[in-house]
């Protein structure tokens, strides 16, 4: 339901058990963060598919490995920050370069780390794992993405990273909606000469709250989402920035490597354009609401909707 | 020679022991040729390689590498890959000839074995540590699936390889479930890159280390071809109850004089001289 508040980790859970009758090669591994990233349905409904790894990610990856390369579709389902960074040596040589349908749940990605402050906060992860080859990263914005997109990662050949958050976010798609590999989608159309925003994951639901405050404003924002931020729909980039002219990238992530870096490296090469990238600076996460956190850093309705005003009079982040 | 189905070839000791000359002469020319690669690890797997792909691993078919009941092999010391290369092809997964590519631009046999394009590579390795992880895998997979129920898995790793963290959560894991048919080969030829594992990081008492962790194991010479056959045999039929380990106590660089026990000879080829030495000592 529209608006309705559901946390992704939540629709993954769930879906990995919807989904299970579908895929009989369909296997969860576990670092003991089950209940924390709602595996722990699945080990209820499927026990002798679900395996318990103890706390020791790299060997996860390894095993998920080894079951993919005899027929398994496994899903390593742990902390984004872990994944990522810890395990990152396995993802890349055990499941990024043999291309083995190896399937990573980054869960708790980006802020909302149940206020775990710079360890267990995951600013990084997309950044890493756009650099392994072949890798497809997937950031739903809601619950009704997270679910399509569960399938839609089991189903692929090859690894996927998907990424999903802790809190509750506002679910912005209808049931019917069904998100396309590699595509944007757009939430709201705009007009041209005026701003785009550019988002993904959670950040979408606000960039469309942003562009609802701009429209009372009369200007009129596109909001394109980005399911996909590899590979990345590089004609909707290069079209928002032919069209409208002027770009705000928002993103539950580091401005390091993300969504905007990637927005950023094609404009540079195929349609120069003035781009404003929102998400975290070049720092550490804190402990403390994760509310409050955003808000510091311009991630929330409000902060988005003043990047894009100042953007759109023709000024920088800023406003100089 | 093409092995029957199901069935490594029959082949008594003696012949064994020629196959192991063999690819020792194969590792040299493929290091020479290439003027790089792993000569010390790779002569002191050697006897160890020949054991299993001559007859310990089963329904292994080089028509067919890919075929799901094959028992499954894994070198997670991925870079001694001249001696699994040359393995490989004596086993006919590819030419012989084949062997002259190694470490070039193109070839199948990359530096670090890659499952891609190298027939016979059950999964690549390369980063030390984590082809234990991925035996566990395979093992979880032929326990889960009564089609490859029959299927063993070998994992050999250097000695060397054990001071990496991720081999001890895998031996932990493997040993808390007696997870069965998977056998883990330890080349301990007691010589790392840059030094002897003693002076580097001690890894004894290497056996009491891997029986806490709940796995048999046998310890035996990784170079008396009969014993380690018998090792061999012995673990496979033992890992129906839990994983085994088999420490094969082998000498890096082994059967050229001038490379044996010494880490300089970790990760260098031999020059004309030493080629023409070593091949000499290695004559047939």
């Amino acid at each position: 339901m529209i608006d309705e508040m559901v946390a992704p980790r939540l629709a993954f859970g769930k879906a990995l058990v919807e989904f299970a009758p579908l895929f009989p090669e369909m296997v969860v591994l576990d670092p003991d963060v089950c209940t924390s990233t709602q595996t722990s349905l699945f080990r209820a409904a499927y026990p002798h598919r679900f395996y318990e790894m103890g706390i020791a990610e790299a060997n996860a990856i390894g095993v998920a490995a080894g079951l993919a390369s005899c027929g398994y579709i496994p899903w390593v389902s742990a902390f984004a920050v872990f994944l990522a960074t810890r395990a990152l040596d396995q993802i890349r040589v055990s499941v990024a370069h043999t291309g083995l349908p190896v399937k990573l749940n980054g869960s708790y990605g980006g802020l909302p780390s149940g206020r775990g402050g710079a360890t267990h906060s995951s600013i990084e992860d997309l950044a890493v794992m756009r650099a392994l080859p072949g890798m497809t990263i997937l950031t739903p914005a809601d619950s009704v993405e997270t679910r399509a997109m569960t399938e839609l990662a089991t189903r692929l050949p090859g690894p996927v990273y998907l990424r999903t958050v802790r809190c509750e976010v506002p679910t912005i798609f209808d049931a019917a909606y069904r998100p396309v590999l590699g595509k944007a989608t757009v939430l709201r159309k705009g007009s041209s000469g005026d701003v785009a925003i550019l988002s993904e994951g959670m950040m979408s639901a606000r960039a469309v709250a942003a562009a609802d405050l701009l429209a009372a404003e009369g200007l009129k924002v596109r909001v394109l989402h980005f399911g996909t931020v590899k590979p990345l729909d590089g004609e909707a980039v290069a079209a928002a920035a032919r069209e409208c002219g002027r770009i705000v990238t928002v993103e539950n992530h580091s401005v390091i490597g993300g969504l905007g870096a990637a927005v950023c490296e094609l404009l540079a090469e195929e349609a120069p354009c003035r781009v404003v990238r929102l998400g975290f600076p070049d720092v550490f996460m804190e402990s403390g609401d994760d509310g409050l956190i955003f808000s510091r850093y311009g991630l929330d309705a409000c902060g988005i909707a003043a990047a894009a005003r100042r953007l759109a009079a023709g000024r920088g982040p800023t406003g100089a | 020679m093409s092995p029957e189905a199901g069935k490594s070839p029959d082949y008594g000791i003696p012949a064994l022991k020629a196959k192991a000359l063999e690819l020792r002469r194969l590792i040299l020319e493929t290091t020479h040729r290439a003027g790089m690669g792993h000569t010390g690890g790779s002569l002191s797997e050697a006897d160890i390689l020949i054991a299993l792909y001559f007859r310990i691993l089963r329904s292994i078919e080089a028509a067919d590498p890919a075929k799901p009941t094959r028992d499954r092999f894994i070198l997670s010391k991925g870079h001694a890959s001249p001696g699994f290369y040359a393995a490989l092809a004596l086993r006919g997964y590819f030419p012989l000839e084949e062997l002259s590519s190694f470490d070039s631009l193109g070839s199948r046999l990359q530096a670090h074995p890659d499952m891609l394009t190298c027939p016979g590579v059950d999964i690549s390795t390369g980063s030390l540590g984590q082809g234990l992880s991925c035996g566990i895998g395979m093992a979880l997979a032929a326990q889960a699936n009564p089609a490859l129920a029959s299927f063993a898995t070998f994992v050999l790793l250097g000695d060397g390889e054990l001071q990496e963290g991720q081999v001890w959560e895998a031996a932990l894991f493997a040993g808390a479930r007696k997870l069965p048919r998977l056998v883990a080969i330890i080349d301990a030829n007691s010589v790392q890159l840059a030094s002897t594992t003693a002076d580097a990081v001690g890894l004894e008492p290497l056996g009491a280390k891997w029986r806490s962790f709940g796995w048999a194991c046998i310890e035996v010479d990784g170079h008396d071809m009969e014993g380690l056959c018998g090792a061999l045999e012995k673990a496979r039929a033992d890992s129906s109850g839990g994983p085994v380990a088999v420490i094969a106590r082998t000498v890096k660089g082994k059967g050229v004089s001038f490379m044996e026990g010494r880490y300089e000879w970790h990760g260098k080829a031999p020059n004309d001289a030493e080629f023409a030495a070593a091949m000499k000592e290695l004559a047939l």
